[in-house]
């Protein structure tokens, strides 16, 4: 009965809010109560895959906790039973105040942390009372990096391997630091600023490459990952996301599923002549790594410029994904979710690695909750589209077509030159941006953090002048049906819905802990820090940090023993800019469109740069 | 019939073009032409050792504030510029906003020409060589709009894009600080 009215609320509140079209409902600070939508499944569930996910060893040395990207810690010392008495342990405040993206990472008792611009990497020993500074890497990128970041001069993260820290700088530099002494080990110049390329993703470490791509979709840069060698900085190889076949390491070994992406050079094809030089495609987001098959899996950004009237075609290789082999990044399959991207929806999100239940055994998988806001299941030996679902309001697109793989766009969004496109659902944003979700093997769901925003879109013509903005769309982003802007959603990958869903006023911008405890962390862009029930979507616990949160928490087991939490707090990113670089509220196309769907924001947070570690009272 | 007409015309026309002349912009059709340049290096109004006095604005500040055609030129540019990209409608983005009251580089005209012109540390692109003096100029002219600095008379009423801003015949006028309390 209850899930009944809930439903019909629901409806209501759809419609009500279609039609005042702005319903944005401001309860300060606080979340819906969890709506129930399904059953916990209890049969055989998604389980992560056992060669990228190995036991929990107490540290977190990846952004995505294993290779799997679960972000799942193995730790269960704090509970629902328990979770009330978690209270902070120490704090650390970072020096900076731009938007705070990135993961703490621990290594055997010493934490690191990597700061947006300027990117300095502190060290802190954990096994004295307090975590004092044991050194901090200073590496000084070039001030006028911050011009060309497109949305924040955010940083993802370092990850820890074979005793370097590793990390990107914002103006294109990859570095590795010795864990221990502090000292560089080797650096190497990968992007460029004057073509407005720049760094923000997290490195991945397979297989003694460091795998690294480039950001800058928006300002007409040429995607590509490239790969350097681990112990000396050296390009092994690289592969560009648009031009001929050769540049995007297409040979022999390619095999795509779906044959639209099957033929020559595609990448120069897809395009009017020429453009693809310009034509984005960036990786900005996560990787994910097969141990077993060593294979990597990624998605690419958008195509550019977002005005899509000015590249006819498919605009491959972007908004889609690639298995490549580790070893020489030799393409071995791709997948276009969103053929010539007209809404700015990137692909870059994570790739879970899982197995799921098929016939009598198990198939490999990967699951991506879509930037588009269809939740895939694909095959990953093959590129085979199982299910694409979306976990949220969709009307930007009717839906995927499993015999052909592809997307239909809804032609009454499409963005055309001389008129306003208005309610597309989701916005540029998409569903879901860059921020992770997590895998629990316990439940068998994936935690979704994610927004509910649409936006009116007008195309103009984009003039391109390297190291300037490649975009030729004005945007005004606003919250979508239902009158909540952000959400946390427990999505069955099996089954193809949700658990339950918790509703949040603002954008949900922080990506998403699981734990073997049986909870699920995550922060708000207000800045409190919260623990549901990963089974019910209970709000067990919530902390207010001073600045609203959209980094990456993590758990770890400390020298003492202890199950520890940690986030750091400090507002900023595309989302939070309007904070953090004082945009004003009055003109709703700011940072490309977000100002208007965070307008109150500057009145509920500040910005920050502060880490937080929790643990249980004792 | 027709050449009555054309008097009229003309009479109501030099009677408009009269009185709109009252309140326009400055023009200086007679005094000698002053060279294409953009101050160098123009910075906001800051201690001056020893009590020394500011320097003089640059004279062609003047020619170019309220200035309505320049404002219109100004307009175009900004947009096939891409200044849009960063600093969108005077809201901003990855460019600080242009439509408060706070100029990190200074607010007057040549202030923010120089600005334009020779581009600032943390990634202020410098037009200096890619755009003309004069069109650089312009762009200043334009920018003053967005915090409602110019003339009414001398702005246009209508927005060139769907952005829901004010239209700049209502734009109201903001203080100039020169100062930086942006988190930077």
């Amino acid at each position: 009965m209850r899930r009944v009215n809930t439903a019909l609320l629901n409806v209501i509140a759809v419609v009500a809010c279609v039609g005042l079209q702005a319903c944005n409902k401001n309860q300060p600070g606080s979340s819906s109560e969890p709506v129930p939508s399904g059953q916990l499944p209890n049969g055989p569930h998604a389980l992560p895959d056992r060669a990228a996910s190995p036991p929990d060893d107490g540290n977190w040395v990846m952004p995505g906790k294993d290779y799997g990207s679960t972000r799942f810690s193995g730790l269960n010392q704090i509970t629902p039973a328990n979770v009330g008495k978690l209270v902070p342990q120490f704090t650390f405040s970072t020096a900076t105040t731009h938007g705070y993206e990135a993961p703490p990472l621990v290594v055997n008792g010493t934490m690191y942390l990597i700061t947006p611009y300027p990117n300095d990497l502190y060290a802190l020993d954990l096994t004295k009372p307090g975590a004092p500074q044991k050194w901090v890497f200073k590496p000084k990128p070039a001030a006028a990096s911050q011009g060309v970041a497109c949305c924040g001069t955010v940083n993802r993260g370092a990850v820890y391997d074979a005793g370097k820290i590793i990390f990107n700088t914002l103006d294109g530099q990859t570095i590795a630091v010795d864990a221990n002494s502090g000292q560089q080990v080797w650096r190497t110049q990968l992007g460029n600023i004057q073509k407005g390329e720049t760094l923000t993703m997290a490195p991945l470490v397979a297989n003694g490459k460091v795998l690294v791509g480039n950001s800058g979709g928006e300002m007409g840069v040429r995607g590509w990952l490239a790969a350097l060698d681990e112990g000396s900085g050296k390009l092994v190889w690289k592969a560009y996301h648009t031009g001929p076949d050769k540049d995007v390491l297409i040979g022999s070994r390619f095999k795509p599923f779906y044959p639209t992406d099957r033929g020559k050079d595609l990448g120069v094809k897809t395009w009017p002549p020429e453009i693809w030089k310009l034509g984005g495609g960036p990786m900005w987001g996560w990787i994910s790594y097969d141990p077993a098959s060593q294979a990597i899996y990624y998605g690419t950004g958008n195509p550019g410029p977002w005005n899509a009237d000015q590249r006819p075609g498919d605009n491959k290789w972007t908004t889609g994904v690639f298995a490549r082999d580790v070893s020489s990044g030799e393409a071995l399959w791709f997948y276009q979710t969103t053929p010539h991207d007209i809404y700015d929806h990137d692909d870059i999100n994570e790739s879970i690695l899982a197995t799921i239940p098929w016939g009598n055994g198990r198939r490999p998988v990967l699951l991506r909750p879509g930037r588009n806001g269809f939740f895939y299941v694909m095959d990953r030996r093959t590129g085979q589209v199982l299910s694409a679902t979306p976990y949220g309001y969709v009307n930007g697109y009717r839906g995927v077509d499993l015999k052909t793989g592809r997307i239909a766009v809804n032609p009454d969004k499409e963005p055309k030159p001389g008129r306003v496109s208005r309610d597309i659902c989701p916005a540029a944003p998409g569903l879901k941006d860059w921020n992770p979700s997590a895998f629990s093997p316990v439940t068998g769901l994936v935690y979704i953090p994610h927004n509910n925003l649409c936006m009116d879109m007008a195309v103009q013509p984009a003039n391109y002048i390297a190291g300037t903005p490649f975009v030729g769309a004005d945007v005004k982003m606003y919250g979508g049906p239902g009158g909540y802007r952000g959400a946390v959603t427990a999505w069955d990958p099996i089954a193809r819905k949700a658990v339950w869903e918790v509703h949040e006023d603002l954008p949900t911008w922080s990506p998403a802990l699981a734990t073997a405890g049986g909870l699920v962390f995550y922060g708000t862009l207000d800045g409190w820090f919260k623990a549901l029930d990963a089974r019910t979507g209970k709000l067990l616990w919530q902390f207010k940090t001073g600045s609203g949160i959209i980094g990456q928490p993590i758990s770890y087991r400390g020298p003492d023993g202890r199950q520890y939490i940690a986030v750091v707090a400090g507002v900023g990113g595309w989302a939070g800019g309007i904070v953090e670089n004082k945009l004003d509220p009055r003109d709703p196309t700011g940072a490309l469109g977000f100002t208007n769907a965070v307008k109150d924001l500057p009145g509920k947070t500040t910005a920050g740069g502060m880490l937080y570690v929790f643990a249980l009272q004792r | 019939m027709s050449s009555r007409f054309s008097v009229s015309t003309l009479a109501l026309a030099l009677a408009v073009v009269a009185f709109a002349g009252c309140d326009r912009e400055e023009r200086h059709s007679r005094s000698k032409p002053l060279g294409e340049t953009v101050p160098a290096g123009e910075s906001p109004d800051t201690i001056l050792p020893g009590g020394s006095q500011p320097p003089a604005p640059d004279p062609r500040a003047k020619l170019y504030d309220n200035n309505a055609p320049a404002i219109a030129e100004g307009q175009f540019l900004y947009t096939r510029m891409n200044c849009v990209g960063c600093h969108a409608h005077g809201g901003g983005g990855m460019g600080p906003p242009l439509m408060d009251d706070e100029w990190r580089y200074g607010g007057r005209i040549d202030q923010i020409a120089a600005t334009i012109a020779e581009g600032r540390p943390n990634g202020m692109p410098a037009w200096r060589g890619k755009l003309t003096d004069d069109q650089i100029w312009k762009l200043a002219a334009y920018v003053r709009t967005l915090s409602g600095q110019p003339s009414k008379d001398s702005v246009s009423s209508r927005s060139e894009s769907m952005s829901a801003t004010t239209p700049q015949t209502l734009t109201p006028r903001e203080p100039v600080h020169n100062s930086d309390t942006a988190e930077r």
